[in-house]
């Protein structure tokens, strides 16, 4: 990590090699943040068990510092969305991440949380994560192997590495990010961002469609 | 099957007004006038020692204007199961609820009426249950339609044979996985708080002994919580520390199975069974297999019911491994005990991914055999996997068994008792550590289990350390089926016929199920005769094992409830659906 820490190009003593290094601020903040990555510990589907694989001894992901995940989202840097995010799921994850501090990343981990995955027609389904949250790192696979997993959680640290606090630190910047509105469980999952298209589209119903001829038996 | 037919006639005879025989072809078993069906569930309890109602389920025939409510019973010393269906009509569908005579059914109708709208009469908490209060309709009538529907059955025309795929979302008006009933107006809406759910529970507001008054409070444990394996939720009131009532909310990973494997073919749901129980992917496979093979009528070839078996067991040491490692978590020993039971896991994954070519999905079962044969090197892995195992359990034994801690936490606490457990139709390893020697290997066999030599693992007190203790008996008996059949396994061919895409299913109706690591795994499967299962019903073990959650949890300190809840080794891919 030195190599990395050090400034390119600015000669340091040999004798103080050691302990004195040359960078630029940017750099020192990135280094700092990618190599204590915290995840949020929130298992949703299959992906869980294969990101405490991940954790596990074979693949081990402390390696690159993420080894402390967080149960409560006031620590934690990252959110894993591991597995098929439901409509009823969904509001809860939207409370976890606001609740997190910034600066936050989202990663989707397998088919599921990148696009609905194999489950994508099902009726309680949200076909992807990104549907919500800011998806970071999307990482493929069904479920993805742990070192897929490690690959995507590298391109997260390749991600940090070129942020600048100049232009991307919008954390520090006055008022901070507007929280996403938590999305409410009605006769459908209501996002509150699209509540004019919802009330378009069921008050004025195309005739003739499918999605139209919705049955609600006895209630 | 002739004791079994011979059940049939015979209980329609005696009762010939209550029961008749379904003889539609492909299909078995008796039909029960809706009205009666409350009495006919005593008489089969009380005169017939039908002690288990293992599943609740229906199935709607569409056109037909019928909706059959679909039951099968036990015995708990053994045997093949009863299957009784009652008719209902579509519109107004009610009929009495069996709760009172057989507890188990409990969170079994709540998803009846989830699902497929049929009213229970009498039921004490009728709920939704898989998704929430407020949804618009019953998912799985076949006249409902989800918002991404495209057509009734796959393979759909626009991706095969011409391949024009449109996406989802650009058919859909909201461009999205979204349906609204027509005139609903957003803004109006009053989310259901789950007011409803907190008045339901028993509450108990009692004169403390020191003359305070002492009212309960309700703690949501989940669905985000360190220690509820998964999406899963708990609504616990307390009076202090202990728990006066506690209900399982479930639901968070609906991930609409059922709707789905109806709509692909009958191959294509294998994959999907696969991430049921996340953990066990290969006797999800082996209980579907085994339910379509009903239906086809075909018997795998030697070598296969041999490698079935070899999986099958292999599948049951890593779920043991894994809810062992995970209940220890839940005792506060952190994550250094998970990492022994990963371990050995890692070996068996390995086995399994040479086998099948995937760790955990596997789709390693066919119709008939399964996908692809096992040569010399797999088996040596096999051989090496069960030369270590037998060491790392002495091992993993010696130092946890011992453990104060681990005793103090779990010798006497969560306790259910035999009657509990058969009450609340509780199978696999909850049923058995209550003292009920019931494995389906023995009490019905199906494979070629009867040709193994291994004892049904039991244990009495039927408190968590029985329930942990009796997952590491079945993991060396696992060993002894796995040693004798690494010795026996013959050579052969490994699949019955020619590999298919789209089987061609005769009608009628079949139950396959499996002693899974969990409990019984049964697939109810009904077939019209298409490429597609017209109805398609997971029995999930550990969904209905959770019935007996709340009865073990009174009385307990919340803290308990977070192991009580370990040693039931739920998995919500399954529970869920």
């Amino acid at each position: 990590m030195k190599e990395s820490l050090n400034s390119p190009g600015v000669q340091i003593p040999e004798e103080l090699s050691g302990q004195v290094a040359i960078t630029t601020l940017d750099r020192i903040y990135n280094w700092g943040r990618r190599n204590s990555l915290w995840p949020l510990m929130s298992g949703l589907a299959c992906c869980a068990i294969e990101m405490i694989c991940t954790a596990a001894s074979r693949y081990d992901f402390s390696r690159f510092g993420m080894e402390v995940m967080r149960p409560s989202p006031r620590q934690a840097d990252f959110m894993l969305i591991s597995g098929t995010v439901t409509k009823k799921m969904v509001p809860q994850l939207v409370r976890l991440y606001n609740q997190m501090p910034e600066p936050k990343y989202v990663v989707a981990m397998g088919a599921c949380a990148s696009g609905g995955g194999p489950f994508k027609e099902g009726y309680s389904v949200v076909p992807g994560i990104d549907k919500f949250l800011p998806v970071d790192v999307y990482i493929p696979g069904c479920p993805r192997t742990p070192q897929a997993l490690l690959n995507g959680l590298m391109k997260l640290q390749e991600k940090i590495d070129h942020q600048t606090l100049k232009s991307d630190a919008h954390w520090y910047k006055k008022g901070g990010s507007a929280p996403i509105p938590v999305p409410i469980l009605g006769p459908d999952l209501i996002d509150l961002r699209k509540i004019e298209q919802i009330r378009l589209a069921s008050q004025a119903p195309e005739p003739g469609t499918d999605e139209d001829n919705h049955e609600v038996p006895h209630e | 099957m002739s004791d079994h037919s011979a059940i049939v006639s015979t209980i329609a005879e005696v009762l010939p007004e209550w029961f008749l025989p379904d003889n539609r072809p492909g299909y078995a078993g008796l039909i029960v006038p809706s009205e009666r069906i409350h009495e006919a569930a005593e008489y089969l309890k009380d005169q017939k020692h039908f002690d288990m109602l293992t599943s609740v389920t229906s199935a709607d025939y569409f056109p037909e204007d019928r909706l059959e409510m679909v039951y099968h019973f036990r015995r708990s010393t053994g045997g093949e199961p009863l299957r009784i269906k009652c008719i209902l009509n579509r519109k107004d569908s009610q009929i009495d609820s069996l709760v009172d005579v057989f507890p188990g059914a409990e969170l079994q109708e709540r998803e009846v009426w989830d699902l497929m709208g049929v009213r229970f009469m009498g039921h004490p908490d009728l709920r939704r249950i898989l998704t929430w209060e407020g949804f618009a309709g019953h998912p799985l009538r076949k006249d409902w339609k989800e918002p991404f529907f495209e057509e009734e059955i796959k393979p759909y025309k626009s991706r095969w044979p011409d391949g024009k795929f449109i996406r989802a979302e650009e058919k859909n008006p909201l461009g999205d996985n979204l349906c609204f009933p027509p005139g609903f107006d957003p803004e109006s809406w009053v989310p259901d708080k789950d007011e409803t759910l907190y008045k339901s529970m028993t509450r108990v507001a009692k004169a403390g002994e020191d003359g305070f008054d002492s009212d309960t409070i309700i703690v949501n444990l989940g669905p985000q919580h360190p220690s509820t394996h998964g999406v899963f939720r708990m609504v616990a009131r307390l009076d202090g520390e202990t728990v006066v009532d506690l209900k399982p909310v479930m639901g968070y990973l609906h991930r609409n199975h059922e709707k789905i494997g109806e709509r692909n073919t009958f191959l294509g749901n294998m994959p999907f069974t696969d991430r049921l129980d996340y953990i066990c992917s290969m006797s999800n496979n082996f209980a579907y297999a085994l339910a379509v093979e009903k239906l086809l009528n075909v018997t795998p070839p030697e070598r296969a019911e041999y490698i079935r078996v070899i999986m099958a067991e292999l599948t049951r040491i890593v779920n043991h491994l894994v809810a062992n490692g995970f209940l220890l978590n839940d005792l506060g020993a952190f994550f250094t005990p998970v990492l022994y039971s990963l371990e050995e896991r890692e070996f068996i994954l390995d086995f399994f991914e040479a086998a099948s070519g995937s760790r955990m999905m596997c789709n390693y079962f066919r119709f008939g055999g399964v996908v692809r044969d096992l040569d010399e090197h797999m088996m040596g892995m096999l051989k090496a996997i069960l030369e270590r195992l037998p060491r790392k359990m002495d091992e993993l034994e010696k130092y946890l068994i011992g453990s104060e801690i681990v005793r103090v936490r779990s010798e006497g606490v969560g306790i259910l008792t035999p009657e509990a457990a058969i009450a609340n139709s509780a199978t696999g390893p909850l049923l058995r550590a209550s003292g009920v020697p019931y494995d389906l290997r023995r009490a019905d066999p199906y494979s070629i289990y009867d040709r193994f030599d291994f004892d049904v693992c039991v244990r009495y007190h039927g408190d968590i350390y029985d329930r942990f203790m009796l997952r590491i008996d079945e993991i060396r008996q696992s060993i002894r089926i796995l040693k004798q059949a690494v010795r026996d396994i013959p050579n052969g061919p490994v699949l019955t016929g020619k590999p298919q895409y789209q089987v061609r299913v005769p009608a009628g109706e079949a139950y396959g199920r499996v002693e899974g690591p969990k409990g019984e795994l049964g697939f109810y499967l009904v077939s019209n005769g298409k490429s597609n299962p017209a109805r398609y019903h997971v029995r999930a073990p550990t969904f209905i094992n959770l019935t007996s959650l709340a009865g073990m949890s009174r009385g307990n300190k919340v803290a308990d409830v977070v192991t009580i809840l370990g040693s039931i080794d739920i998995v919500l891919g399954e529970v869920d659906r």
